[in-house]
């Protein structure tokens, strides 16, 4: 299992928590947890998301290992210009 | 990677200043942007734009037009591909207009003639009759009850109820108690700001030659930060598969972000499809302005608590941004920036993304993030003149370092801000003294960096060249860095290398040039590239030496045994073995394909001497000192053009450039004229340091630098101009009426 780190605004969906434990080895199977967790998240996942996996800022690689120990934060979709 | 696998001394090509690979085409006119393609039997687009800011098509009629016999081809929205959904049928719906004009400049028709100006006359002939529809086009307004709905339903699930159907999105984040925070502050300040849609100002508008034939193969050509994102988007809304498009990316003539979407080309190729002939689409400036995207606007409202000794005990921004008639604003990101400098117990934001009748907001150099800096860093700058504080010792004490929980929440890895503190503390600038009527203005800048899909090609040739393909649009100079890490790696000349930007036939999908990702990613894939060549270089050499591959290594260009124990062989340069590589297993060409994903977070701090004249209210910014962590500056003239290019543009955004729109929704400023930004008799010399703290993620510590020069400009020129008139401004751009306004409104007490 991994703690899930939220934004505030997401608390909505999972029921006033802005961390989640989910059982996930990289940041796909992340996604898919939490959206199988807390259904009502899966658009916001789905619209696009950037994971933070110990101060690594993930855009796209789903593929991405995650550990019981990382610190995991969902953010929103990071882009520039 | 780790942080010891990064390169960080000994380099012979990296960090040099060669010059420019395309210099010489741009200065002889040799280069060809958007506009300068052409095509035998091609003809000429011309769009029909909404003149209301806000209204529903009732009727297009475009027999008129057709009648005439220069007029190949006459098409609307329903010569696009229908059944588009989401964030897909939005680009649709602002490439061309279904039920209603959302803004002024919406295209609703387009005509492909003879020449241009058969073009333009036939776009005339085309009849549209409107119902004229309530419009609102400022940020504030377009969130009360009774402001006219842009477009009802288009609001995700993140925005809370009891909002106007104009919020579209809703970001809050932070953590501690920032109502404790406050309570253990001396002294608490609580300000609003807004600043004003400002466009990127690039000098090329956008154009495009597209060539479709009724199979649905087509070849285009373009002007834009990312190719392979034309081809897609163009695939979508033309309904044909993406392999049958070529793109292949022109020279550009400016981008910032501005080129990353996508307006005219699939215009261009229904039309062309419609025609069976090539056909050219070239912007005019008032259509860009008009009908591309300018930046989104904001207001929003800080409060920050600090102790007397300069402390920051809560941090607390409400910022809310128009994003023109679609979902977009970086309302998120400008949140995740304003408190990213400083390590805070206590914060917490929150973002509005508002939709209005402007058109659709475009990226600008690190999104969202000027406007938050403005606002926090003009706050800090008050307490800090409140408190007798001084600006940069203030913020050593509160910045980030790694280790430090980011306002946006994950522990930020190794990061240079400290170090442009330090560097700014001690240049010279900082300690000269101000001038009659000068005020000196400090700020902090934030913006995270992109990695993104990247694939690379390097071939090397008989005679011991290589030429390098990628698939990013040069927008700063990538084409000398790429060259250059190139050279680093396989050990040859510069000017031995050639890199061009391949087309969408040529690559793996490329992500657009943004987010100051060029020189880390397509960097990073040029760097694996080419040790993928010099992998398969020294297995050649092993081969004629009977040797295993491991007990060969490459060092100045050529293949070496790499010991006693491995042989005596004398080393074999690249050429030699490039001559006979057909021979000895074929072409050698190194690739590499990935989503690099260590793009490494970066700051700067900017030093401001701005003199205002009271009388006027004119500013002149008369000294200016950029300090930013480029990680490892590759080409350092590049990246101090980038830290001058952002400067420069943030000059232009704090005292000049706004869009301005009059009561019927119109913008009233579609020109270089009425538009103004700054030119070289404007600015002061802009003085640079390069702070180097090398990226963990990259061979060579590279982070990006596009876009952070621009995210303190605001503020610094804000604290600067505020500090010299001796009253806040609080609005950008801080033009000569608005700081006349200030200062008549201080002395009215």
């Amino acid at each position: 299992m991994v703690e899930v780190n939220l934004w505030l605004g997401l608390r909505t969906f999972t029921g006033g928590k802005d961390k989640v434990e989910i059982d996930a080895k990289n940041i796909g199977e992340l996604l898919k947890g939490l959206a199988d967790a807390y259904p009502a998240l899966s658009p916001i996942i789905e619209a696009g998301v950037s994971v933070a996996v110990d101060g690594r800022l993930i855009f796209n690689d789903l593929t991405e290992p995650i550990y019981p120990e990382s610190e995991i934060y969902l953010l929103q979709q990071l882009k520039g210009g | 990677m780790s942080e010891n696998d990064v390169k960080t001394n000994g380099f012979k090509v990296v960090g040099t200043r060669p010059n420019r690979p395309d210099g010489t085409d741009k200065v002889t006119g040799r280069a060809k942007f958007g506009a300068d393609m052409a095509a035998p039997g091609m003809l000429h687009a011309a769009i029909v734009r909404s003149p209301h800011a806000h209204a529903k098509i009732i009727k297009i009629d475009t027999s008129k037009a057709e009648a005439l016999a220069d007029v190949k081809a006459v098409m609307t929205r329903a010569d696009f591909a229908d059944g588009l959904t989401g964030g897909d049928w939005d680009v649709l719906e602002n490439i061309m207009a279904g039920e209603k004009t959302l803004y002024d400049g919406h295209a609703v028709a387009a005509v492909a003639a003879t020449s241009p100006l058969a073009a333009r006359d036939a776009a005339k002939l085309i009849d549209v009759t409107y119902e004229v529809l309530p419009h609102v086009t400022d940020v504030d307004k377009a969130m009360v009850t009774d402001a006219p709905i842009i477009r009802a339903g288009t609001a995700d699930a993140s925005v809370p109820e009891g909002l106007h159907p104009n919020v579209v999105r809703y970001h809050e984040s932070g953590h501690g108690d920032v109502e404790q925070g406050f309570a253990d502050a001396d002294l608490i300040i609580e300000d609003s700001f807004k600043t004003e849609a400002t466009h990127q100002g690039y000098i090329e508008p956008h154009a495009c030659l597209a060539q479709m034939g009724n199979d649905g193969r087509a070849e285009l050509w373009c002007c834009t930060q990312g190719h392979f994102n034309v081809q897609k988007i163009c695939a979508k809304v033309t309904g044909t598969d993406a392999s049958q498009i070529r793109v292949t990316a022109s020279e550009i003539g400016g981008g910032f972000g501005g080129k990353t979407a996508v307006f005219i080309e699939p215009v261009a190729l229904i039309l062309s499809r419609k025609s069976n002939r090539p056909v050219k689409l070239v912007m005019s400036r008032a259509e860009v302005f008009r009908a591309t995207g300018p930046t989104a606007s904001t207001s929003m409202d800080i409060k920050i608590g600090m102790t007397k000794t300069g402390k920051i005990t809560a941090g607390q921004g409400v910022f809310r941004l128009q994003g023109g008639a679609f979902p977009g604003a970086p309302s998120d990101l400008t949140a995740m920036c304003a408190f990213a400098p400083y390590a805070l117990e206590n914060v917490h934001q929150v973002g509005y993304d508002v939709m209005s009748n402007r058109p659709k907001q475009a990226a600008y150099r690190a999104p969202g993030s000027p406007m938050a800096a403005f606002a926090v860093e003009s706050v800090i700058d008050e307490l800090c003149n409140k408190l007798g504080l001084d600006p940069i010792e203030v913020r050593l004490m509160n910045a980030s370092k790694q280790g430090t929980k980011a306002s946006f929440g994950p522990k930020f890895d190794r990061i240079g801000l400290v170090e442009t503190l330090e560097a700014a503390k001690s240049h010279a600038h900082y300690a000269a003294p101000l001038g009659e009527g000068e005020g000196r203005g400090i700020s902090c800048g934030f913006w995270f960096n992109h990695g993104g899909e990247t694939a690379v090609s390097l071939a090397l040739s008989e005679d011991g060249t290589a030429a390098l393909s990628v698939g990013t649009p040069d927008i700063g100079g990538s084409r000398a860095s790429m060259c250059q890490m190139a050279a680093e790696e396989l050990g040859i000349p510069y000017d031995k290398i050639r890199t061009t930007i391949a087309d969408t036939a040529t690559l793996g999908y490329n992500e657009v040039s943004h987010g100051s990702r060029v020189t880390y990613a397509s960097g990073l894939a040029t760097i694996k590239a080419a040790r993928d060549a010099v992998d398969k270089l020294c297995g050649r050499a092993a081969a004629k030496w009977g040797i295993d591959r491991d007990a060969v290594f490459w060092e100045d260009g050529c293949a070496k045994p790499s010991g006693p124990n491995a042989g005596d062989f004398d080393p074999i340069p690249l050429a030699q073995l490039t001559a006979r590589m057909g021979a000895t297993g074929g072409p050698i060409v190194g690739h590499f394909e990935a989503t690099p994903e260590g793009a490494g977070v970066s700051f700067a701090t900017h030093i401001v001497d701005a003199k205002v004249d009271k009388e006027t209210g004119q500013t002149s910014v008369v000294r200016y000192t950029v300090v930013q962590d480029a990680g490892k500056a590759i080409h350092p003239s590049y990246v101090e053009g980038q830290f001058q290019g952002g400067a420069a543009q943030g000059i232009g955004w704090a005292l000049n450039e706004e869009y301005i729109y009059g009561e019927d929704g119109r913008l009233q400023n579609s020109n270089f004229l009425d538009y103004r930004i700054p030119v070289a008799s404007d600015l002061p010399m802009i003085d640079t340091v390069i702070v180097e703290v090398p990226n963990p993620g990259h061979p060579y510590g590279v982070r990006g630098v596009g876009e952070t020069s621009i995210c303190p400009p605001l503020a610094a020129i804000a604290n600067a101009v505020s500090g010299a008139a001796g009253v806040r401004l609080t609005q950008l751009p801080m033009s000569p009426p608005r700081i006349l306004e200030a200062l008549d409104q201080q002395a009215s007490g």
